[in-house]
C-alpha cells in the first residue's frame, strides 16, 4: 500500500519548508520533497536562498565589507593593522560552513515538527498523487490530500552568452569563486548583479556592470537610486547604463563582451563574466500533463490571490508563481496556504513586501515610490533625513544615504518608505509594520526612538514630512 | 472558543426589550463590531454588535422574543474572518476550509488606537467607538478619524453603527441636474418609522392657544443677572414653560398618561422629554422628576443634556422613558405647528416664536410679546375639554408667573 500524507510539499526552499512546518504545526501529516544538490554533490534543503542566494551572498558581503573597512577605515579609528590581506579560501570556507549549518538546521526543524523530509524528485500526477523518485531507491507514488508546489526559480541563461561554469558564470558560480578575478564583468545591474559586483569589487576586482535599461535601479525611488548610483561609482563599480550586450565569447584569456550603447558598438575584455539578468520559474518535470496545472505565458504556475492552482487542493507558492522573487514573499505564501489547508482564513498583503539590496550602503524600501504616487494622481508630501546628521551613523563612519518618507497630503497615511544607508535592511522593518497598520507619519512622529540609533533617522524623516525635523534644517 | 452573545445592560426604567430582528443566521460568519441583532425598548433601538469575529453557532432567542438584560441571544464561535476565499475553478474548496477559524484576537477592553488617532480623538472629544476602522483587523487609522471629522454628513458613522453610508450618485439629465441617493441613517429611519407609527395608531388632534409673555420677560430681565450669578446658569424660557406644563399636568393627569392596548397608564412622576435638534437628527432626551426641580436645577440639566445630544455622547438612558414632551419650534422661527406625538405618550406641547403683536388690553391696542401654543393629543384618551383647559392652565401661569410660585 502506498504512503499517504495530508500535505505533500514539493520544494524545501524558503517557501516550501515554511509551508511544510506550518502545516505540521496545524496537526497535518506532512512530507516535503526536495532534490537540491550542491556543487559538492551533496543534497541539502533550503533551496536557492540558503544554498546559492541570500545566505551565502550575505556571508561574502560581510567578509568583503570588513576587508574593505580594514583597509580603508580602520586608520581613522586609530587601528593600525599593517598590511591587510584577504584569504579567499578561508572566506569561502566560512561561507560554506554558514550554509551547511543553516541547511542542516532545516532537517532539524523537520524532525522537531515531524515533517517527513524526502530527498529526491517530486512530480504531481493527476488525482493529487505525487510521484517521488528518491536519490537512491525505487519510484514511489504518494497519495496526498493537499499538494503545495514550491519548485523555485533558476538564473536566466542568455543565448548570446551561454553559461560555461568557468568564464561565463551564473550567480551561484559567482558565490563560489576561489580567486579574485582581476577584471569582472556583470550583465545586469539588478539586485543580484549589484550585490555580487560589490563583493568582488571590494575584494579587488575591477568591476564593470552592463545594464540595458537607461535608468539605474528603475524599480527604486529616484532619489534613492541617485544616492546609490553616486556611492557605487565612488566605490569603483563602473555601471554602464543603456548598454545592450550583443555577444560574449569565452577564450583562454578571458571573455570578450560586445555591447551597444548610445555611442554605438563597444567591447570590453574581462576575466570572468557574471550573467545576472533575472530568474525564471522552474517547473520542468514538476507535474504530469494530465495533472491539470496551468502555466502562464512566462512559465509561472497560474494561481489566484490565495495561491490556489486550478486543481482543487493543489497550491503553488514562492518563485514559481507571480509576484516578486523574494524569500520572504514565498515564506509568507507558505504560511498562508498552510493556514488555508488547516481550514483557517488567511490572506496576504502583497502591497507592503519589503525590497532590500545588501550593497554598501544598503538599499531598502516598502510601499510606493514617489514616481508611483505622483502617477496615481494622489496629493502627497515627502520628508527625508540624511544619515550625515545621525550621531550613530557618524560614529559608524557610514554617513552616506538618507531615509525618505512619502505620505498622503490629505490624511497623512504613509505611502512609501525608502532608505539608502547603513543597515537599511534592518531599518525597513519599522516601515513595513507602519504600512501594514496603515500608520500615519504622525504615528511615527509620536513614537519614541532610542538615542543614539539609526532608527532616529526614520523618526526624523517622519517629522520632516510635516517640516518638523528637529535635528536637520527643514526645507 | 465559544462566546455567549447576551442582551446588554438595559437602563433602569426598562425591564425588557423585544428582539426586532436578526441580521445574521446560524452558520453566518461575522466580523467584530458588526451588528448582529436589533433589540427594541420603548424608546430606542439597541444594536448588539459582535464582540469578536467568528461564526454564529446557534441562535438562542428568535425574532419577536422578549428578552431581559443578560439573557443569551446567540452563541458565537470565535475566529477570524477574512475576505471570502475565491472559489477554485473546478469545484468548491473542500469542507475543511469551511470550518470556523480559531485563535482570533480577543476583543476585550477599550479599543486600542495608534498615537495619532489618540491625539485626534482627544482633541475633538470623540470616542473610538464612533469611528469605523479600515486598518488591519478593523483598526482605526488617522485617515479614518480625519474622514470622520471631514464628513459633514454624520450619517457616515454613528455610535454602534459600524456600517458606513454608501452614497450613490446618479446622473439624471446632463451634468447640472443630478440627484443623490443617500440611504437613511439608522436613526433617521427609526425616526421616520416612529412618526408614521404615531400617525397610524393615535387619534391625533391639535388645539391652539396664545400666551402673552410680558410678565415672564419682565421677571426674566429683572432677575437674569442675579440668577446667573447665584446659580451659574442662564435663566431661559424653557424652565418657565416646563414648570408651567408640569403644574398643568398635575391638574390633568391624563395628559401625562400613556396608552397600552386598551389600558391607560397614569404616571405619578413627571419625566419631560425635550426635543433637541442635533447634527445626527432629532432626539428627545428626557429630564426626570421635573416637578422636584428648581428653575436652576432644570436649566443646568437642560444645558447638560443638550450638549450631550450635540456631541453624540448621549446614552440610551438619556433617551428612554418620558411621560410628556415639549418641542420648541420657536428657535427656528416657527409661528405655528402641529407636533406629532412621541408615542406611547399621549400629548406633546409645541412652543413657537415670540413675536410682538397688537393686542387689546383693557380696551387699548398695545404691542405685546406673544407666542402661540399648540397641544397635540391622543383623542382616544384625552377629551377636547381637558386638552383646551390644559393649554389655558399653561397660559394663565405664564401670563401671571406668581401662580408658578403658588402652584395655582
Amino acid at each position: 500500500m502506498s504512503r499517504s500524507f495530508d500535505v505533500v510539499v514539493i520544494g524545501a526552499g524558503p517557501a516550501g519548508y515554511i509551508a511544510a512546518i506550518r502545516a505540521a504545526q496545524h496537526g497535518k501529516s506532512v512530507a516535503c520533497i526536495d532534490e537540491w544538490k550542491n556543487k559538492d554533490g551533496k543534497n541539502a534543503f533550503g533551496g536557492t536562498c540558503l544554498n546559492a542566494g541570500c545566505i551565502p551572498s550575505k556571508a561574502l558581503l560581510e567578509s568583503s565589507e570588513l576587508y574593505h573597512r580594514a583597509g580603508h577605515e580602520f586608520k581613522k579609528h586609530g587601528i593600525k593593522t599593517g598590511g591587510v590581506e584577504m584569504d579567499i579560501a578561508a572566506m569561502q570556507k566560512r561561507r560554506a560552513s554558514i550554509v551547511r549549518q543553516l541547511t542542516g538546521g532545516i532537517g532539524g526543524l523537520f524532525k522537531a515538527n515531524k515533517v517527513e523530509g524526502l530527498v529526491g524528485h517530486g512530480k504531481l500526477l493527476s488525482g493529487k498523487r505525487v510521484e517521488f523518485t528518491p536519490v537512491d531507491g525505487d519510484v514511489e507514488i504518494i497519495e496526498a490530500t493537499h499538494v503545495v508546489l514550491a519548485s523555485g526559480s533558476a538564473p536566466i541563461e542568455l543565448g548570446i552568452a551561454p553559461f560555461d561554469g568557468e568564464k561565463i558564470i551564473d550567480s551561484w558560480d559567482a558565490l563560489e569563486l576561489d580567486a579574485v578575478p582581476e577584471r569582472l564583468g556583470v550583465v545586469g545591474a539588478g539586485v543580484i548583479g549589484l550585490e555580487l559586483g560589490s563583493v568582488w569589487a571590494r575584494l579587488g576586482s575591477k568591476v564593470t556592470i552592463l545594464e540595458a535599461m537607461e535608468d539605474f535601479l528603475f524599480m527604486a525611488d529616484r532619489d534613492v537610486a541617485k544616492v546609490a548610483s553616486q556611492d557605487f561609482r565612488k566605490q569603483g563599480l563602473d555601471v554602464k547604463l543603456g548598454a545592450k550586450v550583443a555577444k560574449a565569447t569565452a577564450s583562454k584569456k578571458g571573455v570578450s563582451v560586445e555591447y551597444e550603447d548610445k555611442d554605438g558598438a563597444q567591447s570590453i575584455e574581462v576575466d570572468k563574466l557574471i550573467v545576472a539578468v533575472g530568474r525564471r520559474p522552474v517547473t520542468d518535470g514538476l507535474f504530469a500533463d494530465d495533472a491539470g496545472i496551468q502555466l502562464d505565458e512566462r512559465g509561472f504556475v497560474v494561481v489566484d490571490d490565495q495561491c490556489r492552482t486550478r486543481v482543487k487542493g493543489v497550491f503553488a507558492i514562492g518563485d514559481c508563481v507571480r509576484g516578486p522573487m523574494l524569500a520572504h514573499k514565498g515564506s509568507e505564501e507558505g504560511v498562508m496556504v498552510a493556514d488555508l489547508i488547516a481550514g483557517e482564513l488567511a490572506e496576504m498583503n502583497y502591497d507592503v513586501i519589503p525590497s532590500v539590496l545588501y550593497t554598501s550602503p544598503e538599499i531598502a524600501w516598502t510601499g510606493k515610490t514617489e514616481e508611483e504616487v505622483k502617477a496615481s494622481g494622489r496629493a502627497y508630501k515627502t520628508g527625508s533625513f540624511p544619515f550625515i546628521a545621525s550621531g550613530r551613523a557618524k560614529a559608524m563612519e557610514q554617513t552616506s544615504g538618507m531615509v525618505k518618507i512619502i505620505a498622503s497630503e490629505d490624511d497623512d497615511e504613509i505611502l512609501g518608505v525608502h532608505i539608502v544607508g547603513p543597515m537599511a535592511g534592518e531599518l525597513i522593518s519599522e516601515a513595513v509594520l507602519a504600512l501594514e497598520f496603515s500608520a500615519s507619519t504622525e504615528d511615527l512622529q509620536r513614537t519614541i526612538h532610542a538615542h543614539p540609533s539609526l532608527a532616529e533617522a526614520v523618526h526624523e524623516a517622519a517629522l520632516a514630512v510635516d517640516k518638523k525635523a528637529l535635528n536637520f534644517p527643514n526645507k | 472558543m465559544t462566546i455567549e452573545i447576551k442582551v446588554p445592560p438595559l437602563p433602569e426604567s426598562v425591564t425588557d426589550a423585544t428582539l426586532v430582528g436578526w441580521h445574521k443566521k446560524a452558520g453566518d460568519t461575522v466580523s467584530r463590531d458588526e451588528n448582529l441583532v436589533d433589540l427594541e425598548t420603548d424608546k430606542v433601538v439597541l444594536e448588539v454588535p459582535a464582540p469578536t469575529s467568528g461564526t454564529i453557532a446557534k441562535i438562542v432567542a428568535e425574532d419577536g422574543a422578549t428578552v431581559e438584560a443578560g439573557d443569551v441571544l446567540a452563541i458565537l464561535e470565535e475566529g477570524d474572518v477574512a475576505a471570502a476565499p475565491a472559489a477554485p475553478v473546478e469545484e468548491p474548496e473542500e469542507q475543511e476550509a469551511e470550518k470556523p477559524a480559531k485563535a482570533a484576537r480577543k476583543a476585550t477592553g477599550p479599543i486600542k488606537t495608534s498615537p495619532a488617532v489618540r491625539r485626534l480623538l482627544e482633541e475633538h472629544d470623540l470616542d473610538a467607538t464612533m469611528v469605523m476602522g479600515t486598518g488591519k483587523d478593523g483598526r482605526i487609522t488617522k485617515a479614518d478619524v480625519m474622514g470622520f471629522l471631514k464628513s459633514d454628513d454624520s450619517s457616515n458613522v454613528t455610535p454602534g453603527d459600524p456600517s458606513p453610508a454608501v452614497v450613490e450618485e446618479t446622473l439624471v439629465v446632463g451634468a447640472a441636474r443630478n440627484e443623490q441617493r443617500v440611504p437613511m441613517t439608522r436613526l433617521r429611519a427609526r425616526i421616520a418609522e416612529r412618526l408614521v407609527e404615531a400617525q397610524h395608531t393615535a387619534a391625533m388632534l391639535t388645539t391652539f392657544n396664545e400666551v402673552d409673555l410680558t410678565e415672564v420677560m419682565a421677571l426674566r430681565s429683572k432677575y437674569r443677572d442675579t440668577f446667573e450669578k447665584k446659580h451659574g446658569v442662564r435663566l431661559g424660557f424653557m424652565s418657565f414653560f416646563t414648570k408651567a406644563a408640569v403644574e398643568a399636568l398635575k391638574k390633568f393627569p391624563v395628559v401625562n398618561a400613556s396608552v397600552e392596548g386598551t389600558d391607560i397608564i397614569y404616571h405619578n412622576y413627571y419625566d419631560i422629554g425635550i426635543a433637541v435638534s442635533s447634527d445626527r437628527g432629532l432626539m428627545v432626551p428626557v429630564i426626570r422628576d421635573v416637578d422636584q426641580m428648581s428653575f436652576a436645577e432644570f436649566e443646568a440639566e437642560l444645558n447638560a443634556i443638550a450638549k450631550k445630544a450635540q456631541d453624540g455622547s448621549i446614552s440610551m438612558e438619556d433617551l428612554t422613558g418620558g411621560t410628556f414632551t415639549i418641542t420648541n419650534g420657536g428657535i427656528f422661527g416657527s409661528m405655528m405647528s402641529t407636533p406629532i406625538l412621541n408615542q406611547p405618550q399621549s400629548a406633546i406641547l409645541g412652543m413657537h416664536t415670540i413675536q410682538k403683536r397688537p393686542m387689546v388690553v383693557d380696551g387699548d391696542i398695545v404691542a405685546r410679546p406673544m407666542m402661540y401654543l399648540a397641544l397635540t393629543y391622543d383623542h382616544r384618551i384625552i377629551d377636547g375639554k381637558e386638552a383646551v383647559q390644559f393649554l389655558v392652565s399653561i397660559k394663565e401661569q405664564l401670563e401671571d408667573p406668581s401662580r408658578l410660585l403658588l402652584q395655582v
